[in-house]
């Protein structure tokens, strides 16, 4: 084990302007985010919270006209530097979205198709790596003896754990997720809130989520966004008892939003 | 008159709309069996398909359409060769890669290229392509396979590239974002998710491509040259079995002999394009029916 301080911060955020043309879709946010922790992202539709997810693995670079300022720091390498190469970047740090989308291909195939990318080629390994992710995503019991069926036959619930399998497959070091569970039963997201548990002793996790319950079950640190702009960040049980700014009590406790 | 009776007239005029188009159709295959069969009242089904010899007019006449047949299929698969790649990359181009002006662009002309009369493209082939490949290769003639080919892998392109492109608009964005969100970049993303994932719909487009380069008349009869012998080399001339009909129906007696081998050939004609068009449906809807396929 490396040294692991409870304030090692991993990723962070300096002044970040994000537009999409000429609309200001984030102002100022300047964050850092703690290593091995879940930091949660709240606040009503359209405050920039998914935006400034998918700005920390450069996802947004693939949108027409979509234009960043300010630095993202990992591990204190600007990752908007002209020199860093975005294919890296998203090696490093994996996504999970909104709506499951496993890969219309099979279960072993969809896991393996990032380490492929890398040249893993090794049939054993892949089995390996195979194997150790979706024990991780905690898949493993209902799907080994079917790995080679299309992952389109899977549940609902079922193809977000592959999905964040198939993330972990690439042994990130953050792993986004995008409201993971909004497309999900309650079950299923049960299922996902404890294997977010289980993950933290490893990874580092950032999730947006709409569902503030989720953001006070899960998350120990979490950020209040509204238009664009970060109006609280303060650990989660602060948030949800005694926020510091009237509106994210206002929010909260559903005076608006 | 109420509402529903209403429904129910709508429904019906719509019904015997399907119905005539349904019957005409019909009638068109039953007339072209009619006019086709007698022919083996003279010559039997083997030797009809399989016969080297097609000298319609002789006496004795000799009916075997085999030459035909081949210079039918090998203008097919030649410029099945050039138009396939062709026509899969640039819907892949136009789909995935092109900046927003170019894809407009591109799609105009590969529209344009779909609306040139097949009459000019044959022209096109005889005053241009075939002089300057008897030139170039020093032939005897320059109305032979590679230069059917060509002209009917132009006229193949297009129905490839819009069939293809439309599928590969299909593939949702989600697959392409989580490709990404892998770190895989651009060109692995199409070769190893977009592709793959729109493969049904590309085959359809493939065979439907193939099957208007296999039907189609004019660019035949005017450049692939009329020899109704066994081609040797690209080099060769051919008579496929569109150009052979429309060359000969003019002049052939009615009800003759000549007469109803052509419509023979015509049937014969219409089997293989309907087993193409059968084949692409069933590979799009093998695809279908299990959502996205294993791949």
């Amino acid at each position: 084990m490396e040294n692991n301080h409870l304030d090692t911060e991993i990723i962070k955020t300096k002044d970040v302007n994000f537009y999409y043309g000429a609309f200001k879709a984030l102002t100022d946010i300047t964050m850092n985010f703690e290593k091995r922790k879940v930091t949660a992202l709240i606040g009503p539709s359209g405050c920039g919270k998914s935006t400034l997810l998918r700005l920390l693995n450069r996802m947004n670079d693939l949108i027409a006209g979509a234009r960043v300022e300010g630095e993202v720091l990992f591990e204190g390498m600007n990752i908007y530097d002209p020199e860093v190469d975005p294919v890296e970047v998203r090696r490093r740090i994996g996504m999970v979205f909104q709506k499951p989308n496993p890969f219309p291909k099979s279960i072993f195939n969809n896991i393996t198709y990032g380490p492929r990318l890398t040249g893993t080629a090794n049939k054993s390994d892949l089995e390996a790596l195979a194997e150790q992710s979706l024990k991780q995503a905690v898949l493993w019991d209902e799907v080994k003896d079917i790995l080679g069926r299309s992952a389109m036959t899977l549940s609902g619930g079922q193809q977000q754990r592959l999905c964040i399998a198939r993330a972990l497959a690439m042994k990130p070091d953050i792993l986004l997720m995008d409201e993971p569970t909004s497309a999900l039963d309650p079950i299923s997201t049960a299922k996902i809130e404890e294997l977010i548990d289980e993950l933290k002793k490893s990874y580092t996790i950032i999730i947006v989520t709409h569902n503030m319950q989720q953001a006070a079950r899960i998350s120990d640190k979490t950020g209040f966004f509204y238009i664009g702009k970060l109006i609280e960040y303060n650990a989660t049980e602060k948030i949800f008892t005694n926020p510091d700014v009237k509106q994210t009590e206002d929010y909260i406790t559903g005076r608006f939003g | 008159m109420t509402r529903h009776q209403k429904e129910i007239i709508i429904k019906n005029v719509f019904f015997i709309l399907s119905l005539v188009s349904i019957l005409v159709l019909g009638l068109i295959v039953v007339f072209l069996f009619r006019e086709g069969l007698p022919v083996f009242r003279e010559v039997s089904l083997r030797d009809f398909i399989f016969g080297m010899e097609w000298y319609p007019t002789y006496s004795p006449p000799s009916y075997g359409i085999w030459p035909l047949i081949v210079g039918s299929l090998i203008v097919t698969i030649f410029s099945s060769l050039i138009a396939v790649p062709l026509g899969v990359l640039s819907a892949v181009y136009i789909s995935e890669i092109a900046p927003p002006a170019i894809k407009e662009i591109l799609k105009s002309i590969i529209e344009l290229l779909a609306g040139l009369p097949s009459v000019v493209l044959g022209f096109f082939g005889m005053v241009i392509v075939a002089p300057w490949l008897q030139e170039t290769f020093d032939l005897p003639t320059g109305l032979n396979i590679i230069n059917a080919s060509v002209i009917l892998a132009v006229m193949a392109v297009p129905t490839i590239s819009s069939i293809s492109e439309d599928a590969l608009y299909a593939v949702p964005n989600e697959f392409k974002e989580a490709s990404y969100a892998l770190g895989a970049t651009k060109f692995e993303t199409i070769a190893r998710i977009i592709v793959p994932a729109a493969l049904s719909g590309i085959s359809t487009a493939v065979i439907l491509g193939m099957a208007r380069a296999i039907g189609e008349t004019m660019v035949v009869l005017m450049v692939a040259g009329g020899a109704a012998a066994i081609p040797e080399s690209i080099f060769d001339s051919v008579r496929p079995m569109p150009a052979s009909i429309a060359a000969e129906m003019g002049e052939a007696p009615f009800r003759s002999g000549h007469y109803h081998a052509l419509f023979a050939t015509g049937i014969v004609l219409f089997l293989m394009t309907l087993a193409f068009n059968l084949v692409a449906d069933y590979i799009s809807q093998k695809f279908k029916e299990v959502g996205s396929a294993t791949l």
